[in-house]
């Protein structure tokens, strides 16, 4: 694992339109991650986790928003200040996507070597016989049986497992250093999820890809993740190493989130429950965005920004409480 | 709280689907074996979970359950009385007792009525109580519920998940039923939202004796919520005991790749690939014998042979009687 970041994104923030004015999806959101890293990104619906991802790819239309500050640094070239035709030349070769559901990220009417194809053609520039190669060596490389035969599959012939698998395939055809995983195995049953999951891990053991892993599901998070940025109403509240967030959460959200999680080897009476539901965007509380639902908060925390503070090695959380309430 | 009598009893319940082929479709060329042979009960007050990957059956059962769907073969009786003998009596009765919430609150609930009304309709095709009766009992279960009573007068666009999941729940409460059938209730919702309904469903268990067939795929939360939990494959049960046990000491093969395959929040346990071959088969033309040998890591020669049978090994507790399983269970006890 060498320890040079692949991705360093710096102060992101995306708005995006909201009846006459603007709300911001993505506030200020800085992290990065190494080659042969695997960095979670844990939130829930609407805390910006997707956004991010589609800022750093630029890939969020110009109808809904755009990004309007920081940097997204991918092996040295800040994607930022690139123009469309030189982005189009980094997006998918050096950093790829995979999307939570492959029966619509794929095109139903085209054969999956055709699509697979597509990308490698496209990449790497191969045609004819070597192209060919490459296809079916794409798809053995996801572990897709047979895959002479099921380059001439249409998506529907295959379970979630395997479309997803082809999916994989097209976002490895870069080969990039950097995929961003968002959600891919929300829509696959659990033992499918975790030959996927086993999948992602040995490609990244063989060629040092960083991914980053967008994901609702501490289990996931616990599994293949080797640090972690929670999210909420666009910011990231914490950022640890994933054994340290588990064992010292210092967030008050990400404390109740996961204590709020029944767990499948111990027993609890009754499980930790959050009062109240995320914010709105266009509604956010003054302060910190959490206040109306932590068990902590005191006045400060609902007048001004929480500070960012230092908790560990490699280890962050905003919040007024570990600030000792700015006394 | 649980009575010896099952509320809820299915006896080799089977519901097969023809399927037509040939010129013009014209033609039964076979059948989609979508439950085939289920028998399990449920008692007052009791959780049974039922658990297994898409396409096991397990939607199937819940329909079979509530009467959407009727049994190719087999019985349900509900109080002991079997569902297809009922009158037009005994079927308003069964409606009324038996409820269900489903997954998705953004589709379960009808845009364009308010909540006030969504909540009581179950009442008013049932024909209970008067209208300013039902509206006091619409306040009632809102409140039970943890929603505010003002709030009747508003529509399901203007809530989040959580609180329409309240809704669909309030509207199941709302003709005093003694069965809800829970099917994915919480998986649509947000995270720190999910311990909010489950403490709920909970509570009205507690404090009504409501009994629940859950349906759910997130092991740890079927842990969590229920007494009883079922394991299906290709639309058979292949094990049955109480929730505690089946997690401790998971005895199938498909339950041990199950319980492998779920996520632990414990940093550190290795991601271990279940074991298993290939991806469930279709069950229009399910594999001879026991329906999981072509994927099950321990499967002897004779598994392809004959069909194995649920047999009680412990009280409480089934488990497909297959070589493979007799030969783990022996192995375990060494």
């Amino acid at each position: 694992m060498s320890s040079a970041p692949v991705l360093k994104v710096e102060g992101l923030v995306t708005e995006l339109r909201s009846g006459g004015g603007s709300v911001r999806a993505v506030d200020d959101v800085s992290f990065e991650i190494n080659a042969g890293e695997t960095l979670g990104l844990v939130g829930e619906s609407g805390s910006g986790k997707s956004m991010t991802c589609l800022s750093i790819l630029r890939l969020i239309p110009s109808s809904v928003g755009r990004v309007t500050g920081g940097r997204v640094v991918l092996e040295g070239t800040d994607l930022m200040t690139l123009d469309e035709a030189q982005m189009r030349h980094h997006r998918g070769r050096r950093i790829s996507i995979i999307l939570q559901d492959p029966m619509t990220s794929l095109n139903p009417v085209l054969r999956i070597g055709d699509q697979v194809g597509e990308a490698i053609k496209l990449y790497r520039g191969l045609e004819g016989p070597a192209l060919r190669d490459a296809i079916v060596d794409g798809l053995r490389a996801m572990r897709i049986p047979a895959p002479e035969q099921r380059v001439s599959a249409y998506p529907h012939e295959l379970s979630g497992g395997m479309r997803q698998r082809v999916g994989a395939a097209i976002a490895m055809a870069g080969p990039p250093a950097v995929l961003i995983a968002d959600e891919p195995t929300t829509a696959l049953d659990a033992t499918v999820q975790s030959q996927l999951l086993a999948l992602l891990k040995d490609v990244q053991r063989e060629t040092g890809l960083a991914i980053l892993f967008v994901t609702h599901d501490f289990g996931i998070v616990a599994t293949i993740c080797d640090r972690v940025a929670v999210m909420y109403a666009g910011r990231i509240v914490e950022l640890a190493p994933v054994a340290e967030l588990f064992a010292n959460p210092r967030h008050p959200y990400t404390e109740a989130l996961l204590r709020s999680v029944p767990d499948l080897d111990v027993d609890v009476e009754r499980l930790y429950s959050i009062e109240g539901q995320p914010p709105a965007l266009d509604d956010l509380p003054a302060g910190c965005s959490f206040a109306p639902r932590c068990a902590y908060a005191r006045d400060v925390c609902r007048e001004r920004g929480p500070p960012r503070i230092e908790a560990g090695s490699l280890h962050h959380a905003s919040c007024w409480k570990l600030a000792g309430y700015g006394d | 709280m649980a009575t010896d009598a099952p509320l809820l009893e299915l006896t080799d319940v089977r519901k097969h689907y023809a399927v037509s082929g040939g010129p013009l479709g014209l033609k039964t060329v076979g059948a989609v074996r979508a439950v085939d042979g289920l028998s399990f009960s449920v008692r007052a007050g009791e959780t049974l979970s039922i658990v297994g990957e898409s396409g096991c059956g397990k939607t199937t059962t819940a329909r079979l359950i509530l009467k959407l769907e009727e049994p190719t073969a087999g019985a349900i009786s509900f109080e002991g009385r079997r569902l297809d003998t009922l009158d037009a009596a005994g079927l308003r009765h069964f409606r009324g007792s038996v409820q269900a919430v489903f997954q998705d609150p953004w589709s379960s609930l009808n845009p364009r009525m308010t909540v006030g009304r969504i909540i009581a309709e179950p009442m008013i095709v049932q024909a209970r109580l008067s209208r300013q009766d039902r509206q006091d009992r619409v306040a009632e279960l809102m409140t039970q519920v943890g929603l505010r009573r003002e709030q009747a007068e508003l529509y399901p666009h203007q809530f989040s998940g959580g609180q329409r999941q309240r809704i669909a729940i309030a509207r199941a409460l709302s003709v005093d039923p003694k069965l809800i059938v829970l099917d994915e209730p919480v998986s649509a919702l947000d995270v720190s939202i999910r311990a909010q309904i489950l403490n709920l469903l909970k509570d009205l268990q507690d404090r009504l004796g409501l009994s629940y067939v859950m349906i759910a795929h997130h092991l740890a939360t079927v842990r969590h919520m229920s007494h009883h939990v079922a394991v299906m494959y290709l639309g058979q049960l292949v094990e049955i005991a109480p929730g505690r046990e089946l997690f401790r000491r998971p005895l199938h093969p498909y339950t041990q790749a199950l319980y492998s395959a779920a996520l632990s929040t414990h940093v550190g346990r290795p991601l271990s690939e279940p074991a298993l071959k290939g991806e469930i088969p279709s069950p229009l033309n399910p594999p001879s014998g026991c329906r999981f040998h072509p994927r099950c890591p321990h499967a002897l020669a004779e598994c392809s042979a004959s069909e194995p049978a649920l047999v009680e090994i412990e009280p409480g507790r089934r488990v497909q009687d297959c070589s493979c399983v007799r030969r783990l269970i022996s192995a375990a006890a060494k």
